[in-house]
């Protein structure tokens, strides 16, 4: 099931002109606060009433003011997964979880209830109220409530914005298991990198309302232009697989066709994985480098130069693994005599798993 | 038990029991009647935006600025059987001037403002942002306020009530000039003592009618406390 959006809105001071259209899985809004996001997904709810919209969510049209249609939150058959969790304190757990459900059609194929408590591991907690309840623990209720309401689409708005470092790598997991499992299309707001290379299926990037980027998150990602939050966090994602685990504690991977050692990572030989791939931990050489520390050489060919405002810029590089950047300084890239086209090697002094988050949010040196 | 019965018919006597009787039916009906136009009005007050919302605020707000004598004679201007509505009611077989339902009605409108200003103030207290997670669960604006709002203002709603009953309980001034002082039809507690007092020897049984009066709103604000405790532990959730 697609997801269709076209939403233009003028605030006061402030225009939001947002189109996208994108395929099923995880699409994650993303762009730093004031661009527009939360406005685009409250749309998309309802709860925001756009001047021009039109939203369709696979074969049902939520909005369309040109034929003055605007179907009421309450209609549009949503779980709505909030960044401060806004679980009902009247009720138990057992009764927020159960909330949606009683609205819900007869006969709409939800999640089973056993199996969501089961994989949120909230059964525990079903007879206490949200008052007793955790950061972490209120998170994952509010996420089977939106599960358990047989949602036909599934908004989260940055659900793990108010949590600590522990809570997010507990809580991430479950996304990842509902963009693999769920049929039903997931909008993710989110102004974190690591979230993104981690969670999304596409990526929307949205800046002052408007969109900079849209397409598969490699793409997106690796492109400075179109990168949301500019060149300090710009990096790329490339898809990988677990080669074998190594006895020194480290682990080989393939990234199409080019062999990567990463500290060991917590999944089975033959695990797909998404690496992150900052792009100021990159570093290009025009020739293989000889007796270099750096284990990990991606060779490819210059796609584009992407000046900055400073005295940095931004290399392109399309390698057999997928798209990687580099920030490199123009007096470099000067010096090298890069160009478009040319040969050159990339070099990853840091390489960070973005599925199994080994080592922290960050990566480790190689 | 029947020797207590006993005691206490003689010591009130059959004429101050009727006006205690009549308090309590009065402010009951009142506080009851009250209540669905308060939470209406409450709500209106502290969600809408509309043009005369000014002017609704000020008209609930009336019978508490108005001297209660001014009251009862709008009431009595508005209600008598010669006014026009009064008229027309009667033809449907609804009648309040001189009747207990009049002492009712004055009662009534005399605890509205302070009905509504504890209901008003519980639902400008519950975050729309959980009416809005209810609305994206399913829930239509009915289901919103039966199943998250009205929970939440609970305690809000019976504090409200129980200051109506209370007012009600105490009303004289609106009460005496719309329905008079008729015992056994709209002599209430208030106007009972006040009767007592205007003949010779009568300040007994007006002392045993406001021992009585104490009692009464005591026991009615202890009952509220207690109330409002076990509600708002519910509700707060821990």
């Amino acid at each position: 099931m697609s997801l269709e959006v076209r939403i233009r809105h003028d605030f006061p001071g402030f225009r939001l002109d947002v189109e996208f259209e994108v395929p099923q899985g995880i699409t994650v809004l993303f762009g730093r606060s004031g661009s527009g996001k939360t406005s685009v997904i409250n749309a998309v709810a309802g709860l925001f009433r756009p001047d021009e919209a039109r939203i369709r969510a696979g074969e049902r049209v939520l909005c369309d003011t040109a034929r003055g249609l605007w179907l009421p939150p309450h209609r549009r058959r949503l779980g709505y997964v909030f960044q401060e969790a806004r679980l009902f304190p009247h009720l138990t757990v057992r009764q927020n979880l159960a909330y949606g459900r009683w609205f819900a059609p007869r006969g709409a194929r939800g999640a089973d209830r056993a199996q969501v408590v089961e994989m949120l591991g909230i059964g525990p907690l079903l007879d206490r109220r949200p008052g007793a309840l955790s950061g972490g623990e209120k998170a994952r209720v509010a996420i089977g409530r939106a599960l358990l309401a047989a949602p036909e689409l599934i908004l989260a708005d940055e659900p793990l914005a108010s949590l600590d470092e522990a809570r997010k790598a507990e809580i991430l997991p479950y996304f990842e298991r509902l963009r693999d499992e769920s049929p039903v299309p997931i909008l993710y707001v989110s102004h974190s990198a690591a979230e993104v290379a981690r969670l999304a299926t596409s990526v929307v990037g949205l800046e002052d309302g408007r969109v900079t980027g849209q397409g598969p998150v490699a793409e997106v990602l690796g492109d400075p232009a179109s990168h949301p939050l500019g060149v300090r966090a710009a990096g790329a994602v490339i898809a990988a697989r677990v080669v074998r685990h190594d006895a020194d504690g480290l682990s080989e991977l393939e990234a199409g066709g080019v062999p990567l050692v990463v500290p060991r990572v917590a999944a089975p030989p033959g695990a797909e994985l998404r690496l992150r791939i900052a792009a100021q931990d990159v570093i290009v050489a025009t020739a293989r480098p000889e007796g270099l520390s750096a284990m990990n050489l991606l060779p490819g060919r210059i796609e584009a130069l992407h000046p900055g405002e400073g005295p940095g810029m931004m290399v392109q590089i399309a390698t057999p693994a997928g798209r990687v950047l580099a920030r490199i300084t123009r007096r470099s890239a000067e010096r090298l005599g890069l160009a478009v086209g040319m040969e050159c090697h990339a070099v990853l002094k840091t390489v960070a798993v973005a599925r199994e988050d080994v080592g922290g949010a960050g990566g480790e040196s190689l | 038990m029947e020797a207590l019965t006993g005691w206490l018919g003689s010591w009130l006597g059959a004429e101050g029991w009727a006006a205690v009787a009549l308090s309590l039916r009065v402010s009951l009906w009142a506080t009851l009647a009250s209540l669905p136009p308060g939470l209406l009005a409450a709500y209106a007050l502290a969600r809408w935006r509309f043009p005369g919302r000014t002017l609704l605020n000020g008209l609930v707000h009336l019978p508490l600025i108005l001297p209660p004598v001014v009251t009862g004679y709008l009431l009595l201007l508005t209600f008598g059987t010669q006014a026009p509505l009064g008229s027309a009611l009667e033809q449907l077989g609804i009648v309040f001037a001189f009747r207990w339902t009049g002492a009712a009605l004055a009662a009534g409108i005399m605890g509205f403002p302070l009905m509504v200003r504890a209901i008003r103030l519980s639902i400008e207290a519950v975050d729309p942002k959980l009416e809005q997670a209810a609305s994206t669960l399913g829930a239509g604006r009915a289901w919103v306020f039966a199943t998250v709002t009205l929970p939440m203002i609970l305690p809000g709603v019976i504090a409200g009530a129980i200051l109506a009953f209370a007012k009600a309980m105490g009303e004289f001034g609106a009460t005496i000039t719309f329905v008079s002082n008729i015992p056994g039809e709209t002599q209430t507690l208030p106007s009972a003592i006040y009767a007592f007092l205007q003949v010779p020897g009568g300040e007994g049984a007006a002392l045993r009618l406001v021992a009585v009066s104490v009692v009464v709103a005591m026991t009615a604000l202890l009952l509220s406390e207690w109330v409002g405790r076990k509600v708002a532990a519910r509700v707060g959730g821990a």
